[in-house]
């Protein structure tokens, strides 16, 4: 017996893709309250400035393009999946959990830096907004890994394949994220 | 099977109708040299431009090409819009009181006294 996600089409569209875009636009307003809140203390708070400075632009960017590669490795899975070729499709997945792998790695390295140096959590409010939203995507990105891990294990088999595009969709709205965070947190010093 | 029928149709209409998408990947990543190349010249409206202005066009490809956005049902455009909108009214709302520490009646003491400490400590351990 098929899931209903795969099966029911009452809005014009899968109900499992349409179930991901609701996921998109729950997790907008999570991240969009933080970045926005973000962005009113960085301009109400000009030594936030200062603060950045010690973020490592150079980890930054390398982790922009992990995760630009990563979600290139994503959209070819979907159109892999699209033609039936549930194997390639299946190689290109773990290829994007690779991305994800890097990613964690390097914002480890970064975090483990910067701990070392005394800059925690409690530091002060930049710290505070740097931990959180930097940790919340962290936690994001493992989720799509691990979901990612489950779907490529069955396109291989050549099962359920619709749902290579379903976890793609979230793994390009995690990159979406990154790409603000990245200027907010590491470029505007 | 409606719905995997539907599935595979928009598969292929998002894979026949968009540029390479080595090609978006490649447009991404000199938009993230340049984001990151930008703020190098020291001047505010550059690193502006280049770092958020860019962010904005990234973010854009990534939706158009990557999550082909442009191809879905109109509702889910609607709703991501609705959401972004939530944002707007989160920072129209509460701005005011937290970008600036003072107003006609109202004067937020901790904030001016924390900016004035943060920037006082900065300039005596520029390392911290």
């Amino acid at each position: 017996m098929r899931p209903v996600a795969t099966t029911r089409s009452a809005t014009g569209m899968p109900t499992g893709r349409l179930a991901v875009w609701w996921l998109i636009a729950s997790e907008i307003v999570i991240f969009g309250g933080l970045l926005t809140s973000y962005v009113m203390h960085r301009i109400g708070h000009p030594e936030f400035g200062d603060y950045a400075a010690h973020t490592n632009t150079a980890a930054g960017a390398i982790n922009t393009l992990v995760l630009l590669t990563s979600s290139l490795a994503a959209v070819l899975a979907h159109q892999a999946a699209g033609q039936g070729d549930g194997k390639k499709a299946a190689r290109l997945l773990w290829f994007t959990v690779l991305g994800g792998v890097c990613f964690l790695f390097i914002k480890a390295f970064e975090w483990t830096h910067e701990i070392r140096e005394g800059l925690v959590i409690s530091k002060n409010m930049f710290w505070a907004f740097y931990y959180t939203a930097t940790g919340l995507h962290g936690l994001h990105v493992i989720v799509g890994m691990i979901a990612m891990m489950i779907i490529a294990r069955d396109a291989a088999k050549g099962r359920e394949l619709q749902r290579v595009e379903n976890v793609g969709l979230y793994w390009h709205f995690v990159d979406v994220v990154w790409i603000f965070l990245f200027p907010l947190l590491y470029i505007a010093k | 099977m409606s719905s995997e029928n539907d599935t595979e149709k928009k598969s292929d209409e998002s894979h026949a109708h968009h540029p390479s998408y080595v090609k978006i990947w490649a447009i991404l990543v000199v938009l993230l040299g340049l984001s990151v190349a930008g703020p190098h010249l020291g001047i505010e409206i550059i690193t502006l431009i280049t770092a958020f202005g860019i962010a904005v066009v990234k973010a854009y490809l990534v939706a158009k090409h990557f999550m082909h956005v442009n191809l879905e049902k109109r509702y889910v455009v609607y709703l991501i819009a609705t959401c972004l909108g939530f944002m707007g009214l989160l920072y129209a709302g509460v701005a005011p009181d937290v970008m600036r520490h003072s107003g006609r009646n109202w004067h937020n003491l901790a904030a001016q006294d924390e900016v004035k400490r943060a920037i006082a400590e900065h300039a005596h351990h520029p390392k911290e």
